[in-house]
């Protein structure tokens, strides 16, 4: 079962490289609905025994969510605003590739230092998701276009998500859903906004954002 | 009743969307907004009982910023009536680059402003951290399509960036969340829920180091929507480019909002025997603000973006008075009260020069006393209020911070804080006085108001609500009523702060 | 020291040519033609043995050290290499570090003898191998470590063999490895693949076939040499992809039995396994754009990196 719990956390970090590395938006869009139904199944096999019917649930609607619904709106609003399908970062993805290389090193020492109150089948789950919402972050601020900084967060929030479906915090459903609820609206609310910055500055680059200052 | 203060705006939204009419919607969002604050000050009359187990639940301090939020949003609703009739509807040109462009549906605009206040209202009256992160998120995108009104570039641009910055803060207070319920984790299969109440009853066996980390998280999340520096970034623009009435409501309401889930996270703190670990950020982080306030508002050419920078600075004498404790906390809980009239007056009154000069750079606006005699009298009275001088409330206010810091013998705090206050009080100074005297130039020709009437109509539903705002704050500064004390206390002492 | 050790170096010698004739075989199968025979490789060094080289003026002895010194080292690695669980004629703490010192030595007189032909394509041939080699060296030296952690814990109790020498490694690389923990070793063996191809001048990293100077990685530098120089350098390259194919098949093929003939042939049906999958990779994929190379190889680099972290998290 450690074999397979590592071999899921792998995965999920070669995914935040690979997104980080690559330069088409298409195949980060796909890395991202990828890495979503990755972290549908990780809660599965790190709490195999508190598998009840909320958990199985819960797992079910993320896969859906950020496996296809997240993905879908993503590249409708890339086809629709036909932009151009490179990245365009800030910085180099060679670069990038050694600066999340250098954050994975940080977010496991910071997993070190955090020690959980019950531990866990595994010690790296909490490296990950710390390394997951810093590679969210650095695609924040890296990226130029506004359909890969909603990929930022969208891989952010993933981040976040490894961690309290990895540990089965007892949040009330209520809460799970209204929170999946919240990152849906938020992000079909950056589609609207990406639409509309496309018609109105013919690109969907944010660096041209740049009138309001001071 | 609880369920009703937030179903009731809901409902009205919802109607909202549905109409097509614009006097149905406007006599819609009126009856909510009066119907909403019956039921505030019904609540102040009979507590209500708490709702879905203790979930929702009216204590002293969502009491009183529930009351803010209420009063605000019914003087807006009222101006809003004058500004949706002012609004020209079809296509016209910016002012300020000539392009063309339209305005949202006026039903879109007001149901997401009764969504708005729903989601304020949620974040005022839950206990449940969970719920207030919702809460939080929700009023962010309930509001984002209020600041694209004019649909324009630049509001676009603004909205991107609201959107972008307090969702990536907002996700990092969701982690903040999740660590708070890894501190809350006692053995296997025994969690402390994650209610206020539960976890101050609990509060010294949670973990220390992921508490600590949790409220870190919070604060820089939360602090992101409170438009503390650094994080602030996003808050001048959408404040400069969103209509004034929403300028208003982000300012006075929303900032409170945040602040106040800010406060419960550092309730939690308290019982835990480590206010200190938060006080000492708190500090920091406003007084940072306020620096940062300070130095943008010297040379700022635009009097919307320094009304936006001045609710920057407000939101560091906040923290900065949590940060402070002892008796400063009774001061935070008047001064946002006091900031939220000021700053809404303020930013109605903004919207009234807006309408007539065109413009929002300062050195193009001369004369505001002449063209808006009422305009020009409230705009000068709410300087005066926002920079704190007696006898408005806000003196009385950052006159209780000063004393904190001074009988706590924290006199470089003490210092720095009046130096600060002084440098935005001349700052601010030069911009109004010199808006409100001199000859006014040619007004463009969009303008309703033409200089040559000596007395041009104000329309009255421009001038009460900012009025009604101003009357308060000078009133608070007089006469505190007794009621309103009492919740100020009791406020103050939930937060560890007498 | 046993006598049967000897049998790998002296197999390797032997058998390292045919490799490339599989390659080629396999390749050409996928064309649809019928290709070269599979001991072609063998018919090239007879023929090139018996010419003679000619040099230019304008070289030194740096020029014709290269090829020897290159073949030299090759068949000295050969030594340290162990074949699967069996292990090598030489074994001693850190013999790993030598290993790659000799791929590196290799490397060293190749380039210098490149350069010291003065040609332009030449130089440029060199820098390029030089710029791929600084990235794929550390990955070969930190998955190699990975897996060192690994066969190490497993090994423990049993032969006494010294530690961090590649025969220890490679003798605890068991099936119950691979059960414990696959992940790392799977990990390593991805870089470890990735680090095969760019030193054996292979798709998608070079082409051994282009004849196009500007993509020209490996095949540009050895262009002035002729006669048993190039023969030397053929038979060395060979030799090298033996190397490489002995260190993936240790991992891959985990037959861990304790007697060296039957753990040798099962690991010697994955080296011959191996040219097939090359076959099939140069078959299936294009040549990557020399701008993309770096970060393919910073990718083996970031796979052994994590190979590293999960056996120390681990």
């Amino acid at each position: 079962m450690e074999l397979w719990i590592d071999a899921l956390i792998v995965l999920l970090i070669l995914t935040n490289l690979k997104l980080i590395g690559s330069s088409r938006l298409s195949a980060c869009i796909r890395i991202v609905a990828l890495q979503g139904v990755l972290l549908g199944i990780l809660p599965g096999l790190v709490n195999p025994d508190q598998m009840t019917l909320r958990a199985i649930l819960l797992s079910a609607i993320t896969i859906v969510f950020k496996g296809m619904v997240f993905p879908w709106l993503l590249l409708r609003s890339m086809r629709t605003s036909s932009v151009r399908r490179e990245m365009e970062p800030f910085i180099g993805y060679s670069t990038s590739m050694l600066i999340s290389v250098g954050l994975l090193a940080l977010a496991m020492w910071m997993g070190g230092r955090l020690p959980l109150p019950i531990p866990l089948k595994s010690p790296l789950v909490v490296p990950l998701s710390l390394f997951t919402i810093m590679v969210g972050l650095l695609a924040i601020v890296s990226r130029k276009k506004a359909l890969s900084q909603v990929l930022g967060y969208l891989v952010m929030e993933n981040g976040i998500y490894a961690f309290g479906l990895a540990l089965a915090l007892k949040e009330p459903l209520l809460v799970e859903l209204g929170t999946l609820l919240d990152v849906f609206m938020a992000v079909f609310v950056m589609g609207i906004a990406i639409f509309h910055i496309n018609r109105e500055f013919d690109h969907i680059d944010t660096d041209l954002l740049s009138a309001l200052k001071g | 009743m609880i369920l009703a203060l937030i179903f009731l705006p809901i409902a009205a939204a919802l109607a909202v969307f549905g109409l097509k009419s614009a006097t149905a919607i406007r006599v819609v969002l009126t009856t909510a907004a009066i119907g909403h604050a019956v039921l505030t000050v019904l609540a102040w009359i009979l507590p209500p009982a708490p709702v879905m187990d203790g979930w929702l639940l009216l204590d002293a301090p969502g009491l009183l910023f529930l009351s803010i939020t209420s009063a605000l949003f019914a003087m807006v609703s009222l101006y809003v009536l004058g500004y949706l009739q002012r609004e020209n509807w079809g296509k016209r040109q910016d002012f300020q680059e000539d392009f063309l462009f339209t305005n949202s549906r006026e039903s879109a605009f007001v149901g997401c402003l009764l969504l708005f206040l729903a989601m304020m209202t949620l974040v005022t009256v839950s206990q449940h951290f969970g719920l207030i992160w919702v809460a939080v998120e929700a009023t962010t995108l309930a509001s984002a399509p209020l600041i694209y009104f004019h649909r324009h570039r630049r509001s676009l641009e603004a909205t991107w960036k609201y959107i972008m910055i307090c969702s990536v803060g907002i996700a990092l207070a969701l982690l903040g969340n999740f660590f708070l319920a890894v501190a809350a984790t006692l053995a296997e299969n025994d969690h402390v829920p994650m209610l206020v109440s539960s976890l101050t009853a609990k509060a010294s066996l949670l973990h220390v180091p992921w508490l600590k980390a949790a409220f870190l998280f919070l604060l820089v999340g939360y602090g992101t929507k409170l438009g503390l520096a650094p994080m602030h970034t996003w808050l001048p623009d959408a404040h400069s480019e969103s209509p004034s009435v929403i300028s208003a409501l982000l300012s006075g309401a929303l900032l409170n909002c945040a602040f106040l889930a800010i406060l419960r996270i550092q309730q939690v703190l308290l019982a835990a025997g480590l206010s200190l670990f938060g006080q000492n950020l708190l500090l920091g982080f406003g007084l940072f603000s306020m620096i940062v306030a300070a130095a943008f508002m010297l040379r700022q050419l635009d009097f919307k973006r320094m009304l936006a920078y001045s609710s920057v600075e407000h939101v560091g004498i906040l923290s900065l008075a949590v940060g402070l404790g002892a008796n400063a906390g009774y001061g935070a809980m008047l001064h946002a009260v006091n900031h939220s009239l000021t700053k809404g007056m303020l930013f109605l009154v903004a919207g009234n020069i807006l309408a007539v000069y065109q413009t929002k750079s300062i050195r193009e606006v001369r004369g505001v006393t002449r063209v808006l005699p009422f305009s020009g009298a409230l705009w000068v009275m709410g300087f005066l209020a926002i920079t704190g001088s007696p006898p408005f409330g806000t003196f009385l206010s950052e006159l209780v911070i000063l004393k904190s810091a001074l009988d706590q013998g924290r006199f470089v705090i003490a210092a720095a804080y009046l130096l600060i206050l002084c440098i935005i009080f001349v700052a601010m100074a030069s911009v109004v006085l010199s808006m409100a005297q001199g000859e006014p130039g040619e007004l463009p020709a969009g303008s309703r108001n033409h200089p040559s009437l000596l007395f041009p109509r104000e329309s009255l539903l421009a001038v009460i609500p900012p009025l009604l705002l101003g009357v308060a704050v000078l009133v608070l500064g007089i006469y505190i009523p007794p009621f309103l004390q009492h919740v100020l206390e009791q406020a103050a002492r939930t937060f560890g702060m007498v | 020291m046993k006598m049967i050790f000897i049998l790998h170096p002296l197999g390797a010698l032997l058998l390292s040519p045919l490799l490339l004739g599989i390659v080629n075989r396999t390749k050409a199968f996928f064309a649809g033609r019928k290709g070269l025979p599979l001991l072609q490789a063998y018919y090239d060094l007879a023929r090139l043995f018996q010419k003679s080289a000619v040099y230019s003026r304008t070289t030194s002895w740096v020029f014709r050290a290269g090829p020897m010194v290159g073949l030299a080292a090759a068949m000295t690695a050969l030594l340290v290499l162990p074949i699967g669980g069996g292990a090598a004629c030489l074994n001693f703490t850190g013999d790993l570090i030598f290993l790659i010192y000799l791929l590196g030595v290799m490397r060293f007189f190749t380039v210098v003898a490149a350069l010291d032909t003065g040609s332009a394509f030449e130089g440029m041939g060199a820098s390029r191998e030089v710029q791929f080699s600084i990235l794929a060296e550390p990955a070969l030296l930190l998955s190699l470590l990975a897996m060192g952690e690994i066969g190490e814990s497993a090994i423990d109790s049993g032969i006494p063999l010294p530690h961090l020498s590649l025969s220890g490694i490679y003798a605890g690389l068991s099936f119950s490895a691979w059960m414990h923990s696959g992940t790392v070793l799977l990990l390593a063996a991805s870089a470890l693949f990735i680090v095969l191809l760019t030193e054996n001048a292979r798709i998608p990293v070079d082409d051994p076939n282009t004849h196009l100077e500007l993509t020209m990685i490996h095949e540009v530098m050895v262009l002035d040499h002729s006669g048993p120089d190039f023969a030397m350098i053929l038979y060395s390259s060979a030799i090298k992809l033996w190397i490489f194919g002995a260190l993936l098949a240790g991992i891959l093929v985990p037959v861990r039995s304790g007697d060296f003939l039957l753990d040798g042939a099962a690991t010697l049906g994955g080296i011959f396994l191996l040219p097939i999958g090359i076959g099939v990779i140069e078959s299936s994929m294009a040549r990557l754009r020399l701008l993309r190379v770096p970060q393919l190889l910073s990718g083996a680099g970031v796979l052994a990196i994590l190979a590293i972290v999960l056996v120390l998290k681990g």
